[in-house]
């Protein structure tokens, strides 16, 4: 039987005090999930998650406090708006976003956390092992995700997830609200070009490549590889190495970011 | 009525409305630069090279930005526009709305850390849409002023720009404003709007990605473009095999109703064809689909044929029909139908070369100003007052009035610059500030104490290079007595600071080690002088451009170079001299030579404006050519203009008018020429500080078709006299075009024979429209709203027939009997025309007099023949030498109107030197020993601006430096085999001290 192999980021007010989920009290939580104690999951940077899976990690469950209570004011809400960026990344790199999940417990409701922890291992027991697990990893898949990863510890996502709260709830900086609608158009955008941008950059690092290369790799039209080239040739990221006939080969480069 | 205001306002900041500005205020005006957008430099900043001499185009346009950016008479309004005028010509008071930027124009050191980190992207329309930019941004790099602007469409106000700002420069609650401003001439120079190529839905712009317009493929051929300057197809990044250039992309289309010729199309789609096959590494095909090739401006069908010949473009005759995409390989299938023949051809990309439109708001700007249009929504205007709009006091100049090239806008301004300036001379330097600065201190006896202030430049140069390090280090260094770090050392409260520190610390020589001294040198050698050091004891090391920028991911070896170019350039510091800038008187007299259209012009204006003009004509009465012309296109009598000019010319006590006259001698330099003129055998000797070339051209006397053997073949001239006269009388008139033109002896195109041409053929319908009208032809060159008039001739069924060189027109003459066999392209086949008047549009061709004018004045000819100006595109009537001017048909030929905004420009830019009572010229000039000096005259010869002479001085040649002509290049200095010239501030020792410190560490404390 696939056992999975799931990492718990777990809330150190959310974690039950029951040491073992398997101990006396009967109640049985998944013996395999691994947790890791973190004392808020707003702590939970994107980039950590990324790194989980592309080690081989079947399922990830981040387990917060339940939504208004946070130890940390609203570290919840931060890391729900985290998870909502990694998902739309994942979706993208074609491991299951829903290899990901996030719930909330108090630490009194032991019952309630082995449930989550549970029906997600059933979950992900339903989806199989994770194509990163095990000797032979899917190698396009762990490009992507470390493409991902890139993406997430790069300014501009960080910027956009860390000022969601303020901007969509408060007023922004000329006193107008934005919608949730406006800011997830440019959010999801961002995420979209940064993603295909890194995974690019993921790709000429290997060895140099044309734009109809990187397009047939990608499966991505190849007026928007240009495009997404352009803009990280304008950062520096990348240079033309050669031309080959009529296409030239880029590459990429030392980049202090 | 109330006085005249000393101030003018310009609108519109593309390379028209900069020139125009920097006129005026070097004219003594205080000027109001309005531009819509958040910088100026207008469509010419987006463009890669100019036509005819390939130059770079923001290489040579950036100087001219930056003039503007920090002249102290020009008050720059971006993101404006003009919402209303009141009052009158001498007296307006002018609304303009400034839109916010949100970022403070006084504290953004345009350091761009904000733009970095801006998670929001827009289109970058400076691209054209190829490359996206942040929602904070500036234009291009070399914008003016460098100052950020917030896009406040897609910014969605997240805060981070205002966190990261170390200049505090963030305004989000700046709001629009609006000011009054008075004025007393205004200037339009809006420019045009590109054609917008989906309109041509035939065309497929907007579906297809590997059709492009011209101004995409400018972008797309830059360096600084968002393809780094490799041609790429859109679609896929490839380097297209072959490239379909289509001229004529709304322009002279009846459909559209833009019936008018753009005039600048034929030859930017050569421009771009020749550039593209530079760029491009393997073979590159390229076709041009025309109509006619418009190559009417100078030296322009020399570089058709270099065009055709050396990069073997192909010319193909036909308007493309269609283009469709083939969808499997993105390539596109142009149809068109050349010799009667429908084609289809395949080809990786199609650059659409789209004409010039109206500006978008110019009925807004109509309104406002109260100004009239032409049907085409350009600036009304008339042939003998083109910088003229309709209303009294507002001038215009650039593609408002007319589709132009650059060389003819630049031209046109300067020309609306004169009629600006002559309204409000009375009230010249009113409005102005001359600044007052401390005495200089005598520091020559001094040893050298050197200050050296290094910036972090935001994060530009603090991000790479450990700029504290830097500091300490350079504090070991002989001499540096003060060492200090700065955020920004450029900003408004260093430059306070480094005065206090050049009083407290006595310091005798500054260096700065930042960004470049291309645009930040005039800032510190002004901070040094107003702390009452002489500026050229200030010195600049450049560790941003040559360092931090280029060694970005090196930090360790970037600091170390850092110190390696502040200890070179403390090493030159050490030697700086205090130098003195040579100060020249002028004489407010100008001598103008010729007595055209074009000479009186320029001397009519610049009597206007207060100075004394000796006005020189060979001939034995004022009118040159204008004399022969009897009528023109359109409603204007010649006839009429020339005598009321003359009149003028004659009356006006300023203008002294010697006819029958020729400069026999001419000395000096510009403020103080001495000219001897030889008047019908007299000599008169004058004096005067500039000199206008206005001396004309001549008209082609034919040898071909039986010129002078038959009394039926006619010069348009003559025939034009007959039409004028009541002696015309034809069934068919012949007329051939090119005479004399476009072959082996005159290479170049006459420019105005098409629109002859088209004049007497409308003539003869006007007159007579029975008489048959053959107009064989190579290019219909009616450029311009002239298309308009080759249309109606067309229309009134005058025949235009196209011949090549292949096929040329032949002309029998048997009992009397006059016959043209001409080729017919569409039957295929010689057909002879019997005629009773054959006119022959013939070249105009350069003055022969021009080769000992060029020679008394040491300007140079073209190899046409014609005076070769400065610049073609941004000096088109300055000679290199200072002082000198040229305008009219002594440049090229050209039309009334140009010749008169010619002149008019030729005045501008006289009036420029002639309103200064002295002139300021460079210190760091070539300085001769004249005991070493032998006399060998090696230093005459290799200077360019003719500034340095060797004349016999106490019985021995010596060389010396006429100081107001000097510019500091120092070739003599490098020529020189005694040794006898140093180039002052760039002497042998201090180039040596660089290089010795450059190549050896030389620490205090090693």
């Amino acid at each position: 039987m696939f056992r999975p192999k799931i990492i718990g980021l777990v809330c150190n007010w959310s974690l039950p005090p029951e040491a073992s989920l398997t101990g006396p009290t009967g109640i049985r939580g998944y013996p395999k999930m691994h947790i890791v104690q973190v004392m808020c999951v707003g702590r939970i940077d994107p980039a950590i998650v990324l790194e989980t899976f592309s080690r081989g990690a079947d399922g990830v469950l981040v387990i917060g406090c339940h939504p208004p209570d946070c130890h940390y004011v609203e570290g919840n809400l931060q890391a729900e708006r985290k998870v909502k960026m990694l998902k739309k990344l994942l979706s993208l790199t074609g491991l299951e976003p829903e290899r990901l999940r996030l719930d909330w417990a108090y630490s009194s409701e032991l019952e309630r956390f082995a449930k989550i922890s549970n029906d997600f291992r059933d979950h992900v027991i339903s989806l199989g092992p994770s194509p990163l697990a095990g000797e032979d990893p899917d190698f396009n898949i762990l490009l992507n995700i470390e493409a991902a990863k890139a993406a997430t510890e790069d300014f501009r996502l960080r910027v956009l997830v860390g000022r969601e709260k303020e901007l969509t709830e408060g007023e922004n900086v000329y006193g107008e609200e934005v919608s949730q609608e406006k800011f997830d158009e440019i959010n999801d955008e961002a995420i979209k070009d940064e993603y295909i941008r890194n995974r690019i950059n993921v790709a000429v690092k290997r060895r140099p490549l044309s734009v109809k290369d990187l397009s047939k790799l990608l499966d991505l039209d190849s007026r928007f590889v240009l495009r997404h080239l352009v803009a990280i040739r304008q950062r520096g990221w990348v240079t033309v190495d050669r031309v080959e006939g009529r296409s030239p080969l880029y590459t990429a480069l030392e980049v202090r970011r | 009525m109330r006085d005249k205001v000393g101030a003018a306002l310009v609108v519109g900041g593309g390379v028209a409305g900069i020139q125009a500005s920097l006129d005026l205020a070097d004219s003594g005006f205080r000027v109001y630069l309005v531009d819509q957008s958040s910088s100026v430099g207008g469509v010419m900043a987006q463009l890669d090279k100019t036509f005819p001499t390939n130059d770079c185009a923001m290489c040579i346009l950036a100087p001219k930005l930056v003039a503007t950016g920090r002249h102290p008479n020009i008050t720059l309004i971006t993101n404006g526009e003009v919402v209303g005028v009141k009052g009158e010509a001498g007296n307006f008071e002018v609304k303009v709305r400034k839109r916010s930027r949100y970022i403070n124009e006084e504290k953004c050191n345009g350091c761009g850390l904000c733009a970095q980190k801006c998670p929001v992207e827009a289109v970058d329309t400076f691209n054209e849409g190829l490359s996206a930019k942040s929602a904070i941004y500036v234009e291009y790099p070399q914008a003016v002023p460098l100052k950020f602007m917030i896009d406040r469409e897609r910014c969605i106000g997240c805060g981070t720009c205002k966190e990261v700002c170390k200049a505090e420069a963030i305004e989000y609650d700046q709001q629009d404003s609006e000011a009054t401003l008075e004025v007393g001439s205004i200037i339009l120079a809006p420019g045009f709007e590109p054609f917008d190529a989906r309109l041509k839905g035939e065309y497929g712009y907007g579906r297809f990605p590997n059709v492009v317009t011209s101004i995409e493929f400018e972008r797309i051929l830059s360096a600084s473009g968002p393809y780094g300057g490799l041609v790429l197809r859109p679609s896929d990044g490839e380097i297209p095999k072959n490239i379909a250039f289509i001229q004529c992309v709304g322009s002279r289309d009846a459909h559209l109703g833009n019936n008018y010729c753009s005039a600048a199309c034929c030859m930017y789609g050569m421009k771009e064809a020749i550039i593209a096959k530079e760029h491009v590494p393997t073979n590159l095909e390229c076709a041009i689909f025309y109509m006619d090739i418009r190559a009417h401006g100078k030296e322009f069908d020399a570089y058709y044929e270099r065009a055709r010949g050396e990069y073997g473009i192909r010319f193909v005759r036909s308007r493309a029909a269609s283009v469709r995409e083939n969808p499997a390989t993105s390539n596109l299938q142009v149809y068109y139908v050349e010799n009667e023949e429908p084609r289809l051809e395949e080809f990786d990309m199609v650059v659409l070369s789209i004409g010039m439109q109206p500006p978008k708001d110019a009925e807004r700007l109509a309104k406002a100003l109260g100004i009239g249009l032409n049907r085409y929504k350009f600036c009304q205007t008339n042939p003998f007052s083109p910088v003229e709009t309709s209303r009294p006091g507002i001038f215009v100049c650039g593609s408002f009035s007319s589709p132009k090239d650059i060389p003819e806008s630049v031209a046109q301004a300067s020309g609306a610059a004169m009629k600006a300036a002559s309204l409000i001379s009375s009230e010249r330097g009113t409005l102005t500030t001359a600044k007052e600065y401390p005495p200089e201190k005598e520091v020559s006896d001094e040893d050298p104490r050197i200050g050296v202030f290094v910036c972090h430049c935001g994060i530009n140069i603090g991000g790479v290079v450990n700029v504290p390090e830097v500091v300490e280090y350079v504090k070991t260094l002989p001499n540096v007595v003060y060492a200090e770090h700065n955020l920004y050392t450029c900003s408004q409260d260093t430059q306070k600071k480094i005065r206090e520190i050049i009083d407290e610390h006595s310091l005798n020589r500054v260096v700065v080690a930042s960004c470049t001294p291309r645009t930040h040198e005039p800032l510190f050698r002004e901070t040094v002088r107003e702390a009452g050091l002489n500026i050229y004891l200030f010195e600049m090391a450049n560790i941003r451009d040559q360092c931090s920028w280029v060694h970005m991911h090196e930090p360790e070896e970037a600091t170390q170079k850092a110190k390696d170019l502040v200890r070179s350039i403390v090493a030159k510091a050490r030697l700086l001299k205090p130098l003195k800038k040579p100060i020249i008187a002028v004489t407010p007299t100008a001598l103008v030579i010729g007595g055209g259209l074009s000479g009186m012009t320029a001397a009519l204006e610049l009597a206007k404006q207060g100075f004394e003009v000796h006005l020189v004509e060979k001939e034995k009465e004022l009118g040159g050519h204008l004399r022969h012309i009897h009528y023109l296109l359109g409603s204007e009598d010649p006839r009429e203009q020339l005598r009321s000019i003359i009149e003028k010319v004659t009356k006006d006590e300023r203008v002294h008018i010697y006819l029958h006259s020729e400069i026999s001698d001419v000395e000096g330099y510009v403020g103080n020429f001495k000219t001897t003129l030889d008047c019908g055998g007299e000599k008169t000797e004058i004096e005067h500080g500039i000199v206008i070339v206005a001396t004309g051209a001549e008209e082609y006397r034919p040898t071909e078709f039986l010129y002078g053997a038959d009394e039926k073949v006619l010069t348009q001239h003559e025939l034009e006299e007959k039409l004028a006269n009541g002696q015309f009388s034809a069934k068919t008139v012949v007329m051939i075009q090119c005479v004399g033109s476009r072959n082996e002896e005159h290479a170049y195109c006459s420019r105005m024979c098409c629109s002859q041409a088209v004049k007497n053929s409308l003539k003869i319908k006007e007159l007579s429209p029975e008489t048959d009208v053959y107009v064989l032809y190579k290019d219909m060159r009616t450029y311009g709203f002239l298309e308009d008039y080759y249309h109606e001739a067309a229309s009134k069924g005058v025949l235009f027939i196209r011949y090549d060189d292949e096929r040329r027109p032949r002309v029998t003459q048997e009992k009397g009997i006059l016959k043209v066999i001409m080729w017919e392209p569409v039957i295929k086949t010689w057909i002879p025309v019997e005629t009773d008047i054959l006119a022959l549009s013939v070249a105009t061709i350069p003055n022969p007099n021009n080769e000992q004018l060029a020679k008394l004045l040491k300007v140079p000819l073209s190899k046409d023949r014609f005076f070769l100006e400065a610049h073609m595109k941004l000096r088109p009537v300055d000679f290199a030498t200072e002082g000198i001017f040229l305008c009219g048909l002594a440049h090229w030929p050209k039309s009334i109107e140009e010749s008169i905004s010619q002149a008019c420009a030729a005045a501008a830019r006289a009036a420029t030197i002639l309103s200064k009572t002295t002139l300021e010229a460079e210190g760091a000039i070539a300085r001769v020993d004249e005991d070493l000096c032998s006399g060998c005259k090696f230093c005459e010869a290799v200077c360019e601006y003719s500034a340095i002479k060797t004349e016999e001085k106490d019985g021995k040649l010596r060389a010396h430096v006429i100081e107001a002509l000097c510019k500091g290049c120092g070739v003599c200095g490098s020529t020189c085999p005694m040794g006898a010239i140093s180039m002052l501030h760039f002497t042998d020792d201090q180039i040596l001290a660089q290089v010795k410190a450059a190549l050896k560490e030389e620490a205090k404390h090693d």
